[in-house]
């Protein structure tokens, strides 16, 4: 599904601070990944070069979603190929409504992929059954997006967006930041409730917790821009018991 | 720095050029009166000039300029006109010509509508005591020559007197079809006690315009007015809206700006009466050699009124935009509730937003705030929505009309705010 090979990425307004120094990666249909590492590892900027934020410009290696390259695209080609970035600052917008915004989106990718857009009806029909789901109610798809809504709020927004838009590949940048565990645990219910042997999933996170509730196939941790090691489930644990320290250390031995 | 008195002695020879060059229309007693009144109303103040304290942001030249207007028609492409499919009693001008054929009999439940040269005729009419009466009040703090010689010239418009509560909107339609259309156009509208009513203006009316709607409300009547003032790119225009409210009335006034090469909305509202409120808003959208310009005025009057000021300006591509607004209170306004807020968005480096805001209190007991922004799209949205599939452009089309929205807002009845939303909607999309 997702295949990243020797990616290596720097700022681009300071090409001194490289962030991601050779990071490689392949993510099979249907298998959930998970990513850990410490603070400034380069886990959020990993997501930004694959959904195409600006900011960071790409020296070398390869990034492809089911062989196509997702470099080259801009980041709405990328949405419409199927690949989904679920923001851990979710952004607000005043003035936009949240129903009108996911129409848009929804309509937008069906477009570039030459599918007929939804009715209005048909919207409010889907939308109406994925939000019950995710206990968001009519007021929250009303308001403006993601305008004055809490942090577990926002979160679930997201993970509706990605339960509406269907994608092929979902990148869950530390969902769980500002999460208390029940909000956690609707969201990893959202989330498991996607899980699908043609969807694969790439959890960026900074606790093991999150994995209680969405169990990984996958456990890669990543320093200073590479992945340093490579494990089950059982890897989450150890990192969670020990700390980085010891992995890194192991590492550079 | 020019000296005062030879700037004064420079605006009235201008003034003096441009009155003497006109002769006073013929009208009975009463309109003669106002006009002379605001034809020495002029020659006392002179015509506008760039060094004025509320004109230094916007040179008056072109519309006070003595030489033939010129400026090519627009092509609108055949799209239907802003509030089409809406039940309403047309009035239409033509160049600034009322066009009694094209417009529906002025005839509706609630309301008496005639033409100015109808009443003008007469000797006794209710406008009397109203007509260039705003106008004449206006001409201090600060001078408005603009509105008097539109007082003392205009010979078109209409009088519309609301006495009930109509129950379809007052349309005023203007259509150009000139290239050298040069108008002026006068209306006076008065709200008596308990009544309400909608007040439609849509279209560039000229190539060069002056308008003036004067504004009565007694005692717990509304207004509505919406305007949208065509998209014409070769035209430029004055307009003034005068409004003076009553005990417990009501006014929403919103103004649709496109295009153009120099408009100029002037807003002097009194709060005469106590528990009265003035809710002003304003969307523009400007590309290139525009010039807009919003200079409003409110008076707090009397204790517990509510005003707002909400404009909105999305320009780009060497466009400029000018918000001057101001509140004052005075001493027995108390508990007065004034807001003010004027923002800019620049889509490109060319633009420019220019703002004024100013507070003058002088009672002890109110809540006033003012605030005036400047930005650019924000990079966090356009980059949220781009990575839900949203193309670029239209990813920025919605940040812009959910900027504008807040104008938008301020339009009571959401389904004339809907038919405005698609317009703003289709201009972003054809790029002008």
């Amino acid at each position: 599904m997702l295949k990243i090979e020797n990616l290596h990425a720097e700022l681009e307004d300071d090409s001194e601070v490289k962030i991601l120094k050779g990071l490689s990666l392949t993510i099979n249909p249907g298998e959930v990944h998970a990513i850990m590492g410490p603070n400034g590892s380069g886990k959020s900027t990993l997501s930004y070069v694959l959904s195409g934020r600006d900011g960071y410009t790409v020296t070398e290696g390869s990034a492809t979603l089911e062989g196509v390259d997702l470099l080259d695209m801009d980041p709405e080609e990328r949405a419409a190929a199927g690949l989904f970035l679920a923001f851990q600052y979710p952004v607000e917008i005043p003035g936009v409504g949240n129903m009108t915004f996911l129409r848009t989106a929804v309509n937008a990718q069906r477009k570039a992929r030459g599918e007929d857009e939804l009715s209005a009806t048909e919207f409010l029909k889907l939308i109406r059954a994925k939000a019950k789901d995710l206990q968001i109610d009519a007021d929250m798809l009303k308001r403006p997006v993601n305008v004055g809504f809490s942090g577990g709020e926002k979160k679930r927004n997201e993970i509706l967006q990605m339960a509406m838009l269907e994608p092929k590949m979902c990148i869950l940048d530390e969902t769980d930041s500002g999460l208390d565990v029940d909000a956690m645990k609707l969201v990893a219910d959202g989330v498991n409730a996607l899980r699908d042997a043609g969807r694969s999933f790439l959890v960026i996170t900074h606790y093991q917790r999150l994995l209680d509730h969405i169990v990984p196939d996958v456990v890669h941790i990543l320093s200073e821009g590479r992945i340093i090691k490579t494990g089950g489930p059982e890897l989450a644990l150890e990192v969670e018991r020990n700390g980085y320290t010891d992995l890194m250390a192991e590492a550079q031995a | 720095m020019m000296p005062r008195a030879k700037l004064k002695a420079q605006k009235v020879e201008a003034a003096n050029a441009l009155l003497d060059a006109r002769a006073v229309p013929e009208g009975g007693a009463w309109i003669t009166k106002a006009r002379k009144a605001a034809q020495a109303r002029v020659r006392d103040m002179g015509l506008p000039s760039k060094r004025d304290e509320y004109w230094r942001y916007t040179d008056p030249r072109r519309l006070t300029d003595a030489a033939v207007v010129q400026g090519a028609l627009h092509d609108t492409r055949g799209e239907p006109p802003v509030f089409d499919g809406f039940d309403r009693i047309k009035l239409v001008f033509v160049d600034g010509v009322f066009d009694a054929e094209a417009s529906d009999p002025l005839a509706l439940a609630g309301v008496e509508i005639c033409h100015l040269s109808q009443a003008a005729g007469t000797d006794l009419h209710w406008a009397r005591d109203l007509y260039g009466t705003l106008d004449a009040r206006a001409q201090a703090p600060v001078e408005r020559p603009l509105a008097s010689v539109n007082t003392a010239y205009a010979t078109e418009g209409v009088l519309i007197r609301v006495t009930g509560k109509p129950e379809k909107p007052i349309s005023l339609i203007y259509l150009r079809q000139s290239e050298t259309s040069d108008a002026m156009v006068h209306h006076v509208i008065r709200v008596e006690t308990g009544a309400e009513a909608t007040i439609l203006e849509n279209g560039p009316i000229a190539t060069r315009f002056n308008q003036v709607m004067e504004v009565d409300i007694a005692d717990g009547g509304t207004l509505h007015h919406i305007r949208a003032q065509g998209r014409d790119h070769e035209r430029a225009g004055s307009a003034h809206l005068f409004a003076r409210l009553g005990e417990a009335s009501h006014l929403k006034s919103f103004t649709l700006t496109a295009n153009g090469a120099l408009i100029r909305n002037d807003a002097i509202i009194w709060l005469d009466g106590a528990d009265g409120s003035a809710h002003l808003a304003g969307a523009t959208v400007g590309d290139g050699a525009f010039h807009h310009d919003d200079t409003v005025f409110v008076t707090h009057g009397a204790p517990r009124c509510e005003s707002r000021q909400v404009f909105k300006k999305v320009l780009r591509g060497g466009a400029v935009g000018v918000f001057q607004g101001k509140i004052l209170v005075d001493q027995i306004a108390q508990l007065t509730d004034g807001y003010q807020i004027s923002q800019s968005l620049l889509l490109d480096e060319n633009a420019q937003f220019l703002a004024k805001p100013e507070l003058e209190i002088y009672a002890d007991d109110v809540k006033c705030s003012h605030g005036s922004t400047s930005g650019e799209i924000d990079d966090n949205q356009l980059f949220y929505l781009r990575a839900r599939g949203v193309p670029e452009d239209s990813a920025k089309t919605l940040l812009v009309l959910a900027f504008l929205a807040e104008a938008l807002e301020e339009i009571a009845d959401p389904d004339y705010a809907d038919d405005l939303r698609v317009r703003l909607e289709a201009w972003f999309e054809r790029r002008g």
